[in-house]
């Protein structure tokens, strides 16, 4: 069987850095920018500072515990992924429960780009420009049931491919949530690349989770599972230590965590600190989600 | 060269020079952009650890001293110790510079407020006694107490452990090995005296026979 891996992936196919820059830059002149194109206004906010971190960051320091728990470790081992075949099991309160390649899953969808800032809760911080697709249009077409309050995510488990799973430093498979009006929201994104190329195996290949106005772990990375439930599902870092993880992880610099303030965060590369935004700034797009509860209950 | 001449003119030098080498690289790297992403999560936890293993040097010269029965080694644990101390001054400093960003307020807010820097602040202070003591005259001054003074060395260097595992987000493999390094070095410390002591010398032969 032909395999594609990433590093199959003829050179011509792949946008350098510097052309994707000059590419954008051209979209800018023609006045066209980013936000006009996709349909969502507003979106962007203050488009002229989220400039996007370079690939190498955004592909060298990664919190991917099922590759080892430091930030390199990812890029170093995260080789033995094989992102294709990959299948998605689609389960519980839905009409279409099946298991699904990865390709036809999204079959008739349309990509998008979005440059999304990224609040990690150890309180640093990055701007990717992720590609993929808005999780919506993916759970309307698998048309879930009334039942279905809740969203479920699994990661595979596979401790050859993921040898960080060797150790019990977490409970695996790694599990994640949403409320289905979060998982329904037109932010969130089921990315599959970065800067137009597959997303990399230590960014969660071949496809992962992107909530931007939640801390980094919500977003949970090599989906093999998406289940419809009526219960609120268990996430892991929740599971591993309740008092400092919760459900929501909403990005929130007024609720610190239990050992640091979540008030400021640090963006990769940078020596000093900057004031962190209500839910990392996209709170005039969620904040309605959460009207009238308690965040520092439901941290 | 006598033992006393080779530890000040060799020996000392090269503490210098390998106390020297980690503040020197973390110096290069911060000029020529060679630290890690977080850069200063990376200077945090680089200093730190560097603190508590010169810390373990430190403590390692004792029992280094009774196995070697070389009692002149003792002359080196001061210029070791108070090169801890430098690097825990070092570590706090930049995390007062680059995460306080030099509020003192907000030092004592995070001081009172999170264990794990209530212990390291703890432990700074400690190093502090340590190292205003250190002086030849303020040893005399102390006496017989500057002794028991000096033994919050064992104190802070068990909190300066507890202070790296608190700090841990859930991987916590390497502060677990610096904790029995040091339990290690303590432990050496119950093993009674007599078992250094040198060896009976068998009965000189007499004189003029060979």
């Amino acid at each position: 069987m032909l395999i594609r891996r990433p590093s199959d992936i003829p050179s011509s196919d792949i946008t350098p850095e510097s052309l994707y820059w000059s590419r954008r830059d051209w979209l800018a002149s023609l006045g066209l920018g980013l936000a006009g194109g996709l349909g969502l206004p507003g979106l962007w906010g203050a488009q002229d500072q989220l400039k996007p971190d370079s690939w190498d960051i955004i592909t060298g320091y990664n919190n991917f515990y099922e590759f080892g728990t430091g930030k390199d470790d990812p890029k170093a081992n995260a080789h033995t992924l094989r992102p294709r075949p990959w299948s998605i099991a689609v389960e519980g309160e839905v009409k279409r429960p099946a298991v699904y390649s990865v390709d036809d899953i999204f079959k008739g969808l349309t990509p998008q780009e979005r440059i999304y800032r990224h609040r990690c809760v150890e309180a640093w911080s990055m701007v990717a420009p992720w590609f993929g697709y808005p999780l919506r249009d993916v759970i309307k077409r698998l048309e879930p049931g009334s039942k279905a309050k809740y969203v479920e995510f699994v990661t595979l488990l596979d401790p050859v491919q993921m040898p960080g799973q060797r150790r019990s430093v977490l409970d695996w498979p790694y599990v994640e949530g949403l409320r289905m009006d979060e998982a329904m929201h037109p932010l969130t994104l089921l990315t599959v690349g970065i800067y137009g190329k597959p997303i990399p195996n230590q960014n969660g290949a071949p496809v992962r989770l992107t909530v931007p106005w939640k801390y980094g772990f919500k977003s949970i990375k090599s989906i093999v599972k998406i289940r419809f439930v009526e219960q609120q599902p268990h996430n892991t870092w929740a599971i591993a230590a309740p008092d400092e993880y919760g459900f929501y992880a909403n990005v929130n610099p007024n609720v610190d965590h239990p050992r640091w303030s979540q008030a400021k965060e640090r963006p990769l590369g940078q020596l000093f600190k900057k004031p962190t935004l209500m839910f990392n700034g996209y709170g005039d797009q969620v904040a309605s989600l959460y009207a009238g509860m308690d965040l520092r209950a439901n941290f | 060269m006598t033992e006393a001449q080779l530890i000040r003119r060799v020996v000392k030098p090269v503490i210098w020079l390998a106390g020297l080498t980690p503040l020197g690289y973390q110096v290069w790297a911060f000029l020529t952009g060679h630290l890690e992403a977080e850069p200063v999560k990376g200077m945090e936890h680089f200093t730190g650890r560097t603190a508590l293993v010169i810390l373990f040097i430190t403590l390692a010269i004792t029992p280094l001293r009774r196995v070697t029965r070389r009692n002149s080694l003792i002359k080196l644990r001061r210029l070791l110790g108070l090169f801890a101390f430098f690097y825990g001054l070092v570590h706090f400093t930049i995390f007062l510079v680059f995460d306080l960003e030099l509020s003192f307020g907000d030092l004592a807010h995070e001081v009172m407020k999170r264990p794990y820097i209530t212990v390291g602040f703890s432990v700074l202070l400690l190093l502090s006694v340590l190292a205003a003591t250190s002086p030849q005259f303020m040893v005399r001054k102390l006496g017989k107490r500057w002794q028991s003074l000096h033994r919050i060395i064992y104190l802070a260097a068990a909190g300066g452990v507890l202070h790296f595992l608190w700090a841990q987000k859930k991987d916590i493999r390497l502060p677990l090995i610096y904790a029995a390094v040091l339990a290690g070095l303590l432990l050496f410390r119950l093993i009674p005296l007599r078992v250094f002591a040198p060896p009976a010398r068998p009965a000189r032969t007499p004189a003029g026979v060979r």
